[in-house]
């Protein structure tokens, strides 16, 4: 039962680098400058990482040049790429090679100069059309991935009464969460009519729906909870974590208003043994604006087709009633290509309440969630301060 | 025994750029299926026929992808369901002046495009929702 390791891992580090723009540097340097910062932040050397988790959009035996990079030598090596949520799915295999003893500390690490390479989303959005193809959605050139949520969106809106106000209403908490962290790439105020009357791009989704593009590095060190409580800095332990696919193409998908995150959440409280009333804070991974509502939905914060009336009058906005995204999120913290790790980053920050002005009350437990591919992926983890 | 000589992808894609479209059905389950695939989706049987589906489906969703108008204009991107149970993305190319929408009855068609085939659908009838 997975119930037998909960707890029994814990993040000892995280580190995140190159925010925003990182002009003149490569993606392996921003991965590597953040990996250092997190075994670091644990209180390790290099040396002492016999684990690497990572994978790129682009390379796809990456996990070699980052390993030759680093200099280190692992017993232990996670490649799975599935998008967005790739760096939350490598916390179980992760775990399961610590406490089988295959290797002791696990360095999981991504970085993204998208930018600011000058081989940018679009040359990466054509390269995968020949290297990755899907032969039955490309030729009714659908923005990828922007079409495909917008599908979802439009579908939750015909079916559940959401209007673009609710949408624009995840996209106002997140930029007033960013104008409480220094870090955010987009900081200024942003109202719900300045959302609605951005530019639009595929319906119903205005630039203001749409997540940043911006370089970033994010990684964490993994470690057995024991050990790390002997480390100088304060665990946060992983107190369950699931990972579902159901289908990779948004046409493949059987109900756009139903994401595989119903089948990720469940398995993940219940290997971490909470409930919905135990959590205190909720990082998901905004892509879109429509991701936010179909995941509290489908995460089981409230009933499906009521994630619109949830974000209402700053329902997850700072001083709202449930905190959500608490550092802008990818719609305008940070967004190198896959957002996924930064949701883990920040709730490390929340529990170890070292997230300033932005910091929630007596964080004790956080659900984190990532997405990956056009809500191909989904992977949820429970992260918290004491275990549970 | 020639359309075994390909596969099911193949196979779908020449018969498009003939003006022909084809599903699956399962020979066994009945269940039918797209895209094409080398088993049943349904019941993991490899005994799959081709049939031509009646056309008939109703938009599941859409969207419309801005582009300026130098770049060729807006156009939209809808997902379909035919009558026969599957869903596949496609695009309303005539009846969709007047407005797309969930529900609207819509049928397909093979248009021919540099010497390959894509299904588009037709409005049934041009209303507004």
């Amino acid at each position: 039962m997975l119930e037998a390791i909960r707890n029994k891992v814990a993040i000892a580090g995280v580190g995140v680098a190159g925010l925003g723009q990182a002009h003149g540097y490569t993606e392996m340097e921003l991965l590597a400058q953040a990996a250092t910062k997190a075994v670091a932040d644990a209180g390790l050397n290099m040396s002492d990482i016999d684990g690497i988790a990572t994978c790129s959009s682009s390379a796809t035996m990456w996990a070699m040049p980052v390993i030759e990079y680093l200099g280190v030598k692992p017993a232990f090596i996670d490649s799975t790429m599935l998008g967005g949520s790739s760096f939350l799915a490598h916390l179980l295999p992760a775990m399961h090679a610590i406490v089988s003893g295959q290797c002791t500390t696990v360095l999981v690490c991504y970085g993204s100069t998208q930018r600011t390479a000058t081989f940018g989303r679009k040359e990466g959005v054509k390269a995968r059309a020949l290297l990755d193809p899907q032969p039955y959605e490309q030729p009714y050139q659908p923005l990828s991935p922007i079409t495909s949520y917008a599908l979802a969106a439009q579908r939750h809106m015909f079916q559940y009464g959401t209007t673009r106000r609710q949408l624009a209403e995840v996209a106002v908490a997140a930029r007033q969460w960013a104008g409480l962290n220094l870090e955010a790439f987009m900081r200024d105020p942003l109202s719900i009519e300045e959302v609605l009357e951005a530019r639009m791009i595929s319906d119903p989704f205005t630039i203001r729906d749409c997540c940043l593009v911006t370089d970033g590095a994010g990684a964490y060190v993994l470690m057995a909870s024991d050990r790390a409580r002997q480390l100088q800095g304060k665990p946060v332990y992983v107190s369950g974590s699931a990972t579902a696919v159901w289908n990779r193409q948004i046409s493949a998908m059987h109900d756009l208003t139903v994401t595989a995150a119903s089948e990720s959440g469940p398995r993940a409280m219940q290997m971490a043994g909470v409930s919905h009333k135990d959590i205190d804070l909720i990082q998901l991974y905004d892509a879109f604006t429509i991701n936010v509502l179909l995941f509290l939905e489908d995460l089981g914060f409230c009933a499906k087709g009521e994630g619109g009336a949830f974000v209402e009058n700053g329902g997850i906005a700072p001083g709202g009633h449930t905190p959500v995204n608490t550092n802008g999120g990818g719609l305008s913290c940070v967004h190198p290509g896959m957002y996924g790790i930064f949701t883990l980053i920040e709730a490390v920050r929340q529990l170890r309440a070292e997230a300033g002005e932005r910091q929630v009350p007596q964080a004790s437990i956080a659900l984190i969630h990532g997405n990956g591919g056009t809500l191909s992926s989904q992977s949820t983890a429970i992260l918290s301060r004491e275990p549970t | 025994m020639t359309d075994d000589i390909k596969g099911p992808e193949a196979r779908y894609f020449e018969k498009l750029a003939q003006g022909i479209f084809e599903i699956q059905r399962c020979a066994t389950c009945r269940e039918h299926q797209f895209f094409p695939r080398a088993l049943c989706v349904h019941c993991g049987s490899t005994q799959l026929d081709w049939i031509k589906p009646s056309g008939a489906g109703t938009v599941y969703s859409y969207s419309v992808v801005r582009r300026k108008p130098e770049a060729g204009g807006d156009y939209n991107v809808i997902l379909v369901d035919l009558d026969e149970g599957v869903r596949l993305m496609s695009c309303i190319d005539k009846g969709g002046e007047n407005g797309i929408f969930i529900g609207q009855k819509v049928s397909a068609r093979v248009a021919l495009r540099n010497g390959a085939g894509m299904v588009v659908f037709d409005a049934a009838e041009v209303t507004d929702a």
